[in-house]
């Protein structure tokens, strides 16, 4: 297929997408009254719910079903894969080890990027100074682990090193360290990499959020002598409460699926496993799906504290 | 996490600023506060910088040089080459141009679907009153968890089986869009309540339908929240490797730009001046994009300081 | 969709409509005994395939750049004689992507599994289809017992042998041998003295280097040391019970042999420097390189470590780097090999996939990939391969070595075992090995995680 063809296709897509949502929606607005709003309703949610029932609440659910079954799915046993998970001491290992990713990366990753948002706020060279934090957002996961191989790589003594950490260590006089290697601080240097990358998009959103405080509120605090930390204390933090809580959660999820670090960089190795990699090891290498599943259904259950929160955010906005 | 958010809360009155200090000293303070904030920014920013300048230099420097000594060593004796890239773009069974095209044919339908059948979805939760609107939502933002993979065999199958779209850009499209949607629909949400509900009312009492309000009002003071969305749900398929992997399987002719990235170091695994090369030619796109869409979004997002 | 429709069966009456060209240059070109054109092929061998025109046979591999090329080469032959066009895909992501496909529906017609763990998984799912008749005779005409047992599952032939590697291997560098004297060890117990003595006159920890690093597959690389070693120590007998758990993992043989393993691997005097860890986090690929700047002296690694050599330098009996076979502990054992291949799983009956994977059995096919590897770096365990038409001096060894009715051939263990223990605790294990556990944990870790059937 050659590329105008290509193209075509694509708009083509877009075409037809557009089409066809624009003629049920207005075919929903011709509805009135009391049942019209349910139409219409239903017209606004209805493709993006069957899409999503569809492509991963169904599969969620097939998941689920198989956590309770054997290694090719063939035998139900009951809970066998979860007492597995709880039991085993490498298991236990990898939920300790996720635990720490989702409290260390959002954490890190939300402070750092709005401090820095904060910083540069109307600064001289403020996009650029963004584009830079921003820039390992946009490497993939393979380039992001090429990047930090430079980084962390360790050689023995004897030889020149070409990992930057190890070159600093070694010119101040200290013997080079195995960063990937000496557990547990080994997870924290992965975990480093994921700050890293998440930062970014910590720091676009909180950005856009304190540009969009309402310039006579600063200037009534100003106004009043509140200065500094005060300012932020009292009156940005408040204002973007609301988008801090989004970079918490949103990244906290991210980090309970993220894999690809782990993967890349050790393998899962060196007890740095987290159980999304863990997940992707036993369905996909060790052909043993129930306990893929199970643990599946273990990040899901990690999840719970987060939509909990978020449910109890969308009450108290609702009674606003 | 609710320890992990700011225990101030909008209900909280801002204590009472003191007044008795001398305005000369206050403003020292903020003057030495904002130097320490600049350097603060700076260490920041070349922290951030070193990992990405040592990657791009390695680019450009030749296969044994990269094994043998330090990037950083390069300022001391300076030897570059274009080879990696001229490789890199050139190698392979295709060039790198027939996947730059998929690349850019997969993203833009993967990146408007999700955005526009998310905003419609996420205004419906914010401002239409239907049964088990909270719980559905909730749904919704509950779905973020399901890892993809175990999505791929059963999606698989009903492309395959049902659909006959295996192998083409449509699954791709389709599978990105369902990807998107959670985050998307509970990342808008949130932009969407912030919209004044006096403009909803508004616009209500003029007689408008949910449709004409969607299409123009929302829509315009949405623009940042769409671009910012727009930004990271390019960079997500962008930089997709499983999802084309997966669906676009058996048609080599689809293939994205990551997916011949990530068979660039072939065989050898360690082909570190290959892939370094080729980390940045795909990360030309998103960057350019970012740039370019900043501007969209930190001058529209003013657009939601109507609140006050 | 229809674009796509039109766009592909107009590509395949191109493809048909050359191939036909094609076929009516080589006829007539008969007089003209030149090879240098690709056209030239005799087509008479690719009669019994049949007239394929317009028909397509989708390819799914674990080979990538820049092997891949070669690979698509040697198909060329066949598509030119039979008009069949055959579509390759290379993947890194194979091994994991290949299960998710067969099960979604979309499995390619051939898949080329290096693995026969992987090919028991498949054939499980049912979706594999039986060797045909022609493949088979083909398997007994030109492929060992053994190798024709790699490919059967439950007493059924399912895939026959495509390509080998030959796992056995030290590479060292023949010139510096030369400069200081040293010997290439023809016995276990000579590799032990050259060991000390490399160890003595170079300083500690220059004799060996390993690597055992590979990303996610970290570890495979000492699981083919334990390996070796127990071919060597416990023979292959022994071997092939271990590989099909009919004795425990942690058996006292596999011990014996594992402290062997480790009485070079982690002895800090022998390996990388003295620092036995940095096994754990150097990868595979640039474990051996030292050997070129004399900072190492030997590396255990496969044949197609060849590849990872550095442009320009020299492989061969006197070149720079070259490899000599690791030595037999006990001779009563013979002289054994390990080594690994690849099996063409086909998941289509249709008679051109038949045509195909029996084109890929037959010993025409080894001889035209072989001539399309002018670089090197492949073997097959094919008897009617030619070794002259291999231009590489180490793939000549190695297919001697696979060739040598003496040889006792096994198969990789780790590729045979369950995937939950082959690609999984075998590697983990291994690692933990090297980073520290000690041996009795270390198999019994790795026995415990057995599936229970």
């Amino acid at each position: 297929m050659s590329a105008a063809e290509k193209f075509g296709q694509m708009f083509f897509a877009i075409g037809l997408f557009a089409v066809v949502f624009i003629g049920i929606l207005l075919l929903a607005s011709l509805a009135k009254g009391r049942k019209g709003e349910r139409v219409q309703s239903l017209a606004f949610v209805g493709p993006a719910l069957l899409l999503l029932a569809v492509g991963l609440l169904y599969p969620a659910i097939r998941t689920v079903g198989q956590s309770f079954k054997n290694g090719d799915g063939t035998k139900f046993i009951g809970l066998d894969n979860y007492t597995n998970i709880f039991t085993s001491p490498e298991q236990l290992l990898v939920i300790r080890n996720t635990a720490v990713w989702v409290l260390l990366v959002p954490i890190f990753a939300t402070a750092i990027g709005l401090i820095y948002a904060l910083l540069v706020d109307k600064a001289r060279g403020e996009s650029f100074a963004k584009a830079l934090i921003f820039l390992p957002m946009a490497i993939s996961m393979v380039g992001a682990s090429i990047i930090w191989k430079f980084m962390y790589d360790y050689r023995p003594k004897t030889r020149p090193q070409i990992g930057l950490l190890n070159a600093i260590l070694v010119k101040l006089g200290f013997d080079p360290q195995n960063f990937i290697l000496n557990a547990p601080a080994n997870t924290v240097f992965l975990i480093v990499i994921m700050i890293w990358i998440q930062c970014g998009f910590a720091m676009v959103i909180l950005s856009a959020a304190i540009k969009a405080i309402p310039e006579d509120i600063i200037e009534a605090a100003r106004l009043d002598g509140v200065r500094g930390m005060q300012m932020f204390r009292f009156i940005t933090l408040p204002s973007i409460r609301g988008a801090v809580v989004v970079v918490l959660t949103t990244i906290g999820i991210a980090v309970l699926k993220v894999f690809d670090i782990v993967r890349t960089m050790t393998g899962g190795q060196f007890d740095t496993s987290v159980v999304a990699n863990e997940f992707y090891n036993q369905t996909f290498r060790y052909d043993n799906t129930g306990l893929g599943a199970a643990l599946a259904v273990v990040l899901f259950v990690l999840v719970i504290p987060f939509i909990v929160y978020n449910a109890r955010q969308l009450r108290r906005s609702e009674g606003r | 996490m609710s320890t992990l958010t700011p225990a101030v809360t909008p209900e909280d009155t801002p204590a009472p600023p003191t007044k008795n200090r001398p305005s000369a000293l206050a403003n020292a303070k903020s003057m030495l506060s904002s130097r320490v904030a600049t350097v603060i920014a700076i260490v920041i920013a070349v922290l951030w910088t070193i990992p990405t300048a040592g990657l791009l230099i390695t680019s450009f420097r030749k296969p044994l040089d990269i094994n043998r000594s330090g990037w950083w060593t390069v300022l001391q004796n300076p030897s570059f080459t274009l080879d990696n890239y001229r490789l890199a773009l050139g190698s392979g069974t295709s060039s790198l141009a027939d996947e730059f095209v998929n690349s850019i044919v997969i993203t833009i339908p993967a990146v408007l679907l999700p955005i526009l059948l998310a905003t419609l979805a996420a205004y419906a939760f914010a401002w239409m009153d239907f049964k088990g609107r909270n719980l559905l939502f909730v749904a919704v933002f509950t779905m973020q968890i399901v890892p993809i993979q175990v999505t791929m065999i059963p999606l698989l199958s009903l492309y395959v089986n049902t659909l006959h779209l295996n192998g083409t850009f449509w699954s791709v499209w389709l599978s990105h869009t369902i990807f998107a949607l959670p985050l998307a629909v509970f990342l808008m949400h949130n932009f969407i309540k912030e919209i004044p509900a006096e403009l909803v009312e508004a616009a209500r009492v003029d007689g408008a339908g949910h449709v004409r309000i969607f299409f123009r009002v929302m829509l315009p003071l949405l623009t940042p929240a769409l671009a910012a969305f727009g930004i990271f749900q390019f960079l997500w398929v962008w930089n997709d490797l499983l999802v084309s992997l997966v669906f676009l399987g058996g048609s080599p002719e689809f293939r994205p730009i990551t997916v011949a990235i990530s068979e660039l170091a072939g065989t050898r695994g360690s082909a570190w001046f290959l892939l370094s090369a080729g980390a940045f030619i795909a990360m030309v796109v998103p960057v350019v994009v970012f740039l370019s869409l900043q501007r969209y979004f930190v001058r529209g997002l003013l657009a939601g300081g109507l609140k006050g | 969709m229809a674009l796509r429709v039109t766009r592909s069966s107009k590509a395949l009456a191109i493809t048909a409509a050359a191939g036909l060209a094609l076929m009516l240059t080589a006829c007539g070109s008969n007089d003209d005994d030149s090879s240098s054109s690709a056209s030239s092929t005799d087509c008479a061998a690719y009669k019994t395939y049949g007239d394929l025109k317009g028909k397509t046979v989708s390819v799914y591999t674990s080979i990538v750049a820049p092997e891949d090329q070669q690979q698509i080469d040697s198909y060329k032959p066949f598509e030119e004689c039979t008009g069949a066009t055959i579509k390759y895909e290379g993947s890194k992501e194979f091994e994991a992507q290949l299960p998710v496909r067969v099960k979604g529906g979309n499995a390619p017609d051939i898949a080329i599994v290096p693995q026969p763990g992987l090919l028991k998984t498949l054939v499980a799912t049912g979706k594999v289809k039986k060797a045909p008749d022609a493949t088979a005779a083909n398997a007994d005409k030109w492929f060992g017992p053994d190798w024709k047992g790699y490919g059967t599952v439950d007493g059924t032939f399912y895939a026959a042998p495509l390509g080998a590697n030959v796992k056995s291997y030290v590479w060292y560098s023949p010139s510096a041998f030369k400069d200081k004297g040293y010997e290439v060890p023809q016995t276990f117990a000579d590799l032990m003295t050259l060991t000390q003595k490399i160890t003595d006159d170079n300083g500690k920890g220059s004799a060996w280097c390993a690597g055992i690093g590979s990303g996610d597959a970290t570890g495979w690389p000492a699981t083919d040391w334990l390996e070796d070693m127990l071919l060597r120590t416990g023979g292959v007998d022994v071997y092939d019970q271990w590989v099909n758990h009919e004795i425990p993992f942690n058996d006292p043989k596999v011990a014996d042999a594992l402290a062997k393993v480790g009485g070079i691997l982690k002895n800090p005097n022998f390996v990388n420097g003295g620092d036995v860890k940095s096994i754990a986090t150097t990868t595979f690929q640039d474990a051996g390189q030292p050997i070129l700047d004399g900072s190492c002296w030997m590396h255990r690694q496969a044949s197609f470590y060849a590849a990872n050599w550095p442009e320009g330098t020299k492989v061969g009996p006197d070149g720079d780097v070259w490899a000599f076979y690791f030595p037999a502990v006990d001779p009563a054992q013979g002289k054994p090999v390990l080594g690994g291949g690849e099996f063409i799983t086909a998941f289509a009956d249709r008679p051109e996939v038949q045509a195909f994977q029996t084109y890929l059995s037959s010993d025409t096919w080894a001889n035209n990939k072989a001539k399309a590897t002018p670089a090197g770096g492949w073997v097959s365990a094919n008897k009617g391969l030619d070794v002259n038409n291999l231009v590489s001096p180490l793939d000549k060894l190695s297919a001697q070595i696979l060739q040598d009715p003496k040889a006792k051939f096994r198969f990789d263990g780790s590729d045979q075992m369950p995937g939950a223990v082959g690609a999984g605790t075998f590697w983990k294990g291994m690692t933990d090995w090297i980073t520290g556990k000690s041996d009795a944990d270390t198999l019994n870790y790795i026995e415990n995680s057995w599936p229970k059937s």
